[in-house]
């Protein structure tokens, strides 16, 4: 029906993906792969694609975005170009990592989770990396700085291309 | 069954056996143990979250919540003991502690769960009050009222739109303390696939959902000495009305109910049981011809806007098949601004027209671009639920018990019985067999009671013969129940002729408008439904006039100004259309 | 050392040398990859018998290879590179050294002293079972961390592995192989410590038509990191529990539910999968023997509390991971209400041996109630962080001090922290508890599922238990009232205390509070909440005092209870503190004692940091 005509704004890949696990037994088992092959290709959950995945697997939207936003792997608004990870397992929080976080934040002049105007940046923190012998430890683009002191902060960020 | 199959267990030293499968709490019940609870409901599936149905095992340190855990042999169960009171009363704290503190001026002061609970198990101060959550209140739908900072998170509402109405508009969102129960992406109600139908508001334990409240619109018009206010009132209404004064669930109080309207200072009071009558004879009149013709089959009725809202949003490719009578209360109010209006000599601009009606959803059907006046107005102007028609009662004083009985007003106050029955699951199809049965054989009904098509079940079908030919009717009550049914009808599985779709457990009766139920039952309680329902057919086997189209305000009403059913001013005045939603829900 | 390290080179052509670079997380993220690349780049560039092997299942010529393996779990001294047969472990390895390794150690076999690790005494080490930190250990799961290529089932097969699978299919019945595990009295790794037997038993009673087995790998302890080494190291002895696991219980599919932060392992896992398909281990009829088997690998998405297994099932099912009440347990209805058996990976990871060398042999190791080892990631203020694996009944004394080589920087030992936010701590007067499942219950501490951190005297246990209050407020799933609320309120209570703005009574809300989700929780997660306040309170109620009644932090942690002070002795006046001060509050003359304005100071630490004379005081 015309009502219904299905036009996805979701890349073609994933929409194949996603109908291949509609087609699956137990098809809404696959809505959390389903939402992390979106949010690795986009960055973050859209609602437009949130909305998508339901209609693609069949869920309620109701259900899609509560259990989206029960994982904290999923974003709903698009992350900075280069990602700052502040790991705070023990180990990090033990040896310093919420000074380092905070000195991130006031370098950028950001909020957790909010990009820098030009969208370059964003900061966020994570669970425990495994790295708690490099503790404290800050990941962007894969690469880690191990041992990192609030002060190591601007240099980290000139790595990146920032200049206050 | 033997009692060998039976589990024996000892309930606060009180044996006694239950059947497999059954709970603590379903034995502690079956002994005369109350054991306070929040998050359980009977009609749904078991959550075991708010704790406070907690009770002590023997030999086990942690406590079991009664609500999920099996009953077992020879188990012995506490149900109080200092530590437990005490633990259930800091249950309630932390709950309240996380819940506005604004009891004396909520909408539920004095019926609300929350605080029944934080009295009877004695809550008197606060001992960890803290940060509190904060959502945005929702006030953007007609119907629903959402206010997210009294969410306890029990998740009633959640169950109840998915597993009840098949909806799933509501799930709970975000995680721990951030947790709150609403529509996808946190939207407003508008921007949901919300159908309005209110069965949330029905089961919420505070004031969290509720509906959105026109009381105060009504009282101005009835002040406004320029507005002449008409009020009807639907079918079901009478049979639950009485619930708020303290009669007991399904006693009859049409009389008392048009004293009170009369006295709160209404000009006119009509039956919107009559645009039932009116909406079977156009209803019978169109299945007629698509039974002679074979097309557009099944008919699927449309008196229930939380079913239109569900069709339009889930279903579109059925709205070719729903009957274009517009339902009851729209067509009384149609004609309340016409027919009455040329009869009564008031200006059609000049009429408030308001309708009692135990559903949120006919606040959204009112606000229909559909049911606008030519000038622009909506032809029902305001529409009050069971609920507030008890509260404006009260707050005016009326004293209900002592009233006398009245009765509605003419042109539009005479009903038949098919018009009553209604307001319950299986009413519209029996009252549209009444007419069509006389239509199509000619011949006069003597037996009108179609046992056959009534009850409380969820889904019943039934086929009913009519002058030879085989009727096959389907009636489904709680949308997952209708779309059980339109799966078989979708598939092939079945065929059928005639549905009768309710949105609402029970029908009208159980509307998400009606009453917080009285004490000792709770909403959705198949019992409680029934008994409204036999009020209805009470009130339907005591009338002479037993068939719609021999109400003769209807016939005068044909004769006089609609001509025939299905005429261009009945078309232009009782009909309508739909359209698909633009926010297509899942099926 | 020269004598021993010729052997590398002496018999070329007979003994081949094996390169090999730990490619654990840590040492990726400390540059392992860079230096596997620089020694392929090398190798291939210089006149050595030299071959580089790294894709699976070649058979290894003869000469010098380089392998990545997995983790040996001396992550501090990372990144690792050893040299095999000899042993020698180089540590904090840089892509500079890798030239100078090529040229001294393979071409000339020369040992690099300065690369090898430095003990407590100055000593240099040279062969890795030599290092205090491995000797006392006692490695089965984790033997062949570090030894093979994770990715090649030929390495693991070599080693021994699939034996156990092959020997189950052939000869035991579902039966046998439970009570074999029964009699073996192996205990849940995750943290509870039920019986895996009984657990197989029970499902393998269950009759349908359909069950699962699932292998939890949600490892979510902030600072454990025992599960994601062992699948990055050695992937196929997890699987072939499980498809032993699979077999015991008549499952026919199963689930491995990792999480996503482990990206490492789980692209281990896949290929270990696929090469285990691929060789007829998984699939149709395996082996012939009539078991069928498919394995999923299910990513979580950053929820701790799908560790629970309720949780973690709903998570699979598509669903938040939010548990449910039990019974029914999912053992007679779990995964869409099937029968389903949940393992931890490591206890998965003791099945192979279990089988091979019998339940007798297992439960000498270890304690009566708590046979065979137990890994666990020793972090915190410790010497040599990093993966252990020691024999139940160890104390926890000879794991801090002995393998992990005691509190670093002469300060003194406060309490050890086990089991993770649903932990205890050990004071140091109580070091002697024997590490298993009991001794540590009795010690209001558990075992959990493997994280260790050690704490000096620097740490306030009011910040540490503030600290895991909200991780697990962070964590809440939000489905029951006294876990959802119950956390907010103790962090608040717990966040006043830490102000110096603490009441009388909060010692008693904080266990009236403790006690409430304790028991009243629904989920095991929501009632181990509390144990880090509670253990703290019961071992350092007095620290908790002193914060309330004194305002003060005896530990010198809680930011708004510390003052800090420039003694004026010795300031030298050099100004370092006054210019990394950020609220510009510290002021003197250039070469005169400074002072700090307290009523400014934001007590941030940069300046005590900063001072190279010793001259800013903590109080």
């Amino acid at each position: 029906m015309s009502c219904c005509s299905e036009e996805y704004t979701l890349k073609e890949k994933i929409v194949e993906k996603l109908q291949d696990f509609r087609g699956r037994d137990r098809s809404d088992s696959y809505l959390i792969p389903a939402l992390q092959i979106v949010q690795e290709e986009y960055g973050y959950l859209s609602r437009q694609h949130l909305d998508e995945v339901a209609r693609l697997l069949s869920v309620p939207y109701a259900r899609v975005t509560g259990v989206a936003s029960f994982y904290q792997f999923f974003n709903f608004q698009p992350a900075g170009e280069y990602e700052i990870i502040i790991c705070t397992g023990t180990a990090c929080h033990v040896r310093g990592a919420g000074a380092v976080f905070d000195r991130f934040l006031e370098e950028l002049g950001v909020e957790p989770e909010e990009p820098t105007e030009d969208g370059k940046f964003s900061v966020t923190d994570a669970r425990c990396v495994g790295a708690c012998s490099k503790a404290p430890v800050v990941i962007i683009e894969e690469k880690v700085y191990s041992h990192v002191a609030p002060d190591d902060v601007p240099d980290i960020l000139a790595d990146f291309g920032y200049s206050p | 069954m033997n009692s060998e199959d039976k589990i024996s267990l000892v309930i606060d030293g009180i044996r006694t056996e239950v059947e497999p499968g059954a709970t603590i709490m379903d034995a502690a019940d079956q002994v005369g143990v109350h054991i306070p609870r929040l998050c359980y409901h009977p009609e749904l599936s078991i959550l075991g979250a708010c704790r406070i149905c907690i009770v002590e095992l023997e030999k086990r340190e942690q406590l079991v919540a009664s609500c999920s855990y099996p009953a077992e042999e020879d188990m012995v169960v506490k149900t109080s003991s200092p530590e437990l009171r005490r633990h259930r009363r800091d249950i309630v704290e932390l709950i309240l502690d996380n819940h506005p503190k604004d009891c004396q001026t909520c909408v539920r002061d004095g019926n609300c769960e929350l605080q029944d609970s934080a009295y009877s198990l004695g809550v008197r101060e606060r001992l960890f009050e803290g940060e509190r959550k904060q959502y945005p209140e929702d006030n953007s739908s007609p119907s629903i009222h959402r206010e997210p900072d009294k969410c306890i998170l029990c998740g009633r509402c959640v169950r109840v739109c998915d597993e009840v109405q098949g909806v799933t508009n509501l799930w709970q969102q975000n995680r721990g303390f951030e947790s709150v129960a609403a529509p996808a992406h946190n939207a407003d109600i508008m921007e949901s696939v919300c159908i309005h139908c209110g069965q949330c508001v029905n089961v919420c334990p505070t004031a969290s959902i509720v509906e959105n409240n026109v009381t105060d619109e009504v009282f101005e018009a009835i002040a406004d000495p320029d507005l002449h206010v008409v009020v009807q009132t639907a079918p079901s209404i009478r049979a639950a009305l009485g619930e708020g004064f303290g009669y007991d669930p399904g006693t009859p109080v049409a009389g008392k109910m048009v004293t009170a309207l009369k006295m709160m200072g209404f000009d006119a009071v009509f039956d919107t049981d009559l645009g039932a009558d009116l909406t079977i004879i156009e209803e019978a009149d169109e299945f007629l011809n698509r039974f002679e013709a074979g097309e557009k089959l099944p008919l699927i009725t449309s008196c229930s806007p939380g079913w239109v809202s569900f069709l339009e949003t889930f279903y579109p490719e059925l709205i070719p098949n729903a009957s274009t009578c517009k339902s009851p209360m729209s067509m009384l109010s149609s004609l309340t601004k016409s027919y009455y209006a040329e009869q009564a000599g008031i200006a059609p601009e000049n009429i408030y027209s308001v309708a009692a009606m135990p559903c949120t959803a006919k606040k959204y059907e009112a606000a229909r671009p559909e049911h606008e006046t030519p000038w622009g107005a909506p032809y029902t102007d305001a529409v009050l639920t069971t609920r507030e028609l008890i509260w404006m009662c009260k707050c005016m004083g009326v004293d209900f018990r002592n009233l006398p009985d009245s009765q509605f007003d003419r042109p539009l106050g005479t009903a038949s019985g098919g018009g009553d029955i209604f307001g319950t699951t299986g009413g519209v199809t029996e009252a549209a067999l009444r007419t069509a049965y006389e239509r199509f054989t000619g011949e006069t009904l003597t037996n009108v009671d179609f046992m056959e098509v009534r009850g409380v079940q969820g889904l019943r079908e039934a086929t009913i013969e009519l002058d030879g030919h085989n009727v096959n009717i389907g009636v489904a009550n709680g949308l997952q129940n209708a779309k059980e049914l339109f799966e078989r009808l979708l598939s092939g599985e079945k065929e059928y002729h005639m549905l009768e779709i309710m949105a609402c457990p029970g029908g009208c009766v159980g509307g998400g408008g009606q009453p917080y139920p009285p004490e000792d039952t709770f909403a959705l309680d198949p019992e409680l439904v029934k008994k409204r329902a036999q009020a209805l057919y009470t009130i339907d086997s005591s009338k002479q006039l037993r068939k719609s189209h021999e109400n003769p305000d209807i016939k005068e009403l044909y004769s006089y100004y609609l001509g025939e059913p299905n005429s261009e001013r009945a078309h232009k005045l009782l009909h309508t259309s739909y359209k698909p939603s633009e926010r297509q829900g899942i099926k | 050392m020269t004598e021993q390290a010729k052997t590398l080179t002496s018999n070329p052509g007979t003994e081949k040398a094996r390169v090999i670079v730990c490619a654990g997380t840590p040492c990726v993220s400390a540059g392992a990859l860079d230096i596997y690349e620089e020694f392929e780049e090398r190798l291939s560039a210089v006149d050595l018998p030299a071959e580089v092997v790294l894709e699976d299942e070649k058979v290894e010529n003869e000469g010098l290879s380089l392998d990545l393996t997995g983790c040996p779990g001396f992550c501090e001294q990372g990144p690792l590179v050893r040299i095999d047969p000899v042993g020698i472990l180089y540590t904090n390895v840089t892509v500079e050294d890798v030239e100078t390794i090529i040229d001294k150690t393979l071409a000339q076999g020369e040992v690099i002293e300065d690369l090898c690790y430095e003990d407590v005494s100055g000593q240099r080490v040279l062969r890795e079972n030599e290092i205090s930190f491995y000797s006392s250990q006692k490695r089965l799961v984790l033997d062949n961390c570090g030894y093979i290529r994770p990715d090649s089932l030929g390495d693991y097969r070599r080693a021994g592995g699939l034996k156990a699978l092959q020997k189950v299919l052939a000869e035991m019945t579902p039966e046998q192989v439970c009570d074999q595990i029964l009699a073996s009295n192996l205990r849940g790794r995750g943290g509870a410590g039920y019986p895996t037997g009984q657990k197989w038993k029970f499902t393998l009673s269950q009759q349908a038509e359909e069950k699962f087995i699932v292998a939890n790998c949600d490892e979510g302890d902030p600072g454990a990191f025992m599960d994601r080494s062992l699948i990055e190291g050695d992937p196929y002895r997890v699987l072939e529990g499980m498809i032993i696991g699979a077999y015991a219980v008549g499952a026919s599919q199963g689930f491995v539910y990792i999480r996503i932060e482990y990206p490492l392992a789980i692209k281990r896992l896949e290929k270990a999968v696929e090469n285990l398909r691929e060789q007829g281990f998984l699939g149709k009829n395996i082996l012939d023997s009539g078991l069928d088997l498919d394995i999923d690998i299910r990513r979580g998405a950053g929820a701790f509390v799908c560790g629970e297994e309720t949780a973690l099932l709903h998570s699979i099912e598509g669903k938040r991971g939010m548990p449910r009440p039990r019974p029914p347990y999912p053992s007679q209805s779990g995964l869409w209400d099937r029968p389903t058996v949940i393992n931890n990976v490591e206890t998965l990871a003791n099945v192979p041996d279990i089988i091979n060398r019998g339940a007798d042999w297992y439960s000498d190791i270890g304690t009566e109630n708590s046979p065979g080892t137990k890994v666990f990631a020793l972090a915190g203020d410790v010497v040599n962080t990093g993966l252990v694996e020691v024999p139940m009944g160890i104390s926890l004394e000879e794991v801090v001090n002995e393998i992990g080589g005691g509190v670093p920087g002469g300060k003194k030992l406060k309490a050890v922290q086990t089991g993770g936010p649903a932990g205890g701590c050990i004071p140091a007067d109580e070091l002697d508890v024997k590490v298993d499942f009991e001794s540590l219950a009795e010690k209001g501490s558990i075992m959990g599922s493997g994280g260790m951190i050690v704490m000096d005297e620097e740490t306030c246990m009011v910040d540490l238990a503030k600290y895991f209050i909200e991780f697990s407020r962070e964590e809440s799933c939000g489905k029951c009232t006294p876990c959802r609320e119950g956390n907010t309120r103790l962090l608040e209570i717990l966040e006043r205390i830490t102000r110096g703005a603490g009441k009388e009574e909060d010692i008693d809300l904080l266990r009236r509070l403790s006690e409430l989700e304790q028991k009243a929780s629904l989920c095991g997660l929501g009632q181990a909440a509390p144990n880090p306040v509670v253990s703290t309170l019961d071992y350092f109620e007095e620290e908790y005092r002193r914060h309330i009644e004194e305002q003060e932090c005896p530990a010198g942690a809680c930011r708004y209870l510390v003052t800090y002070l420039i003694e004026a002795d010795p300031c030298v006046g050099c100004g370092a503190c006054a210019r990394v001060c950020p609220v510009d509050c510290i002021s003197g003359e250039s070469q005169e004692p400074h002072e700090i304005d307290q009523n400014e100071c934001i007590k941030c630490g940069q300046c005590y940091e900063v001072c190279n004379f010793e001259a800013v005081l903590r109080k």
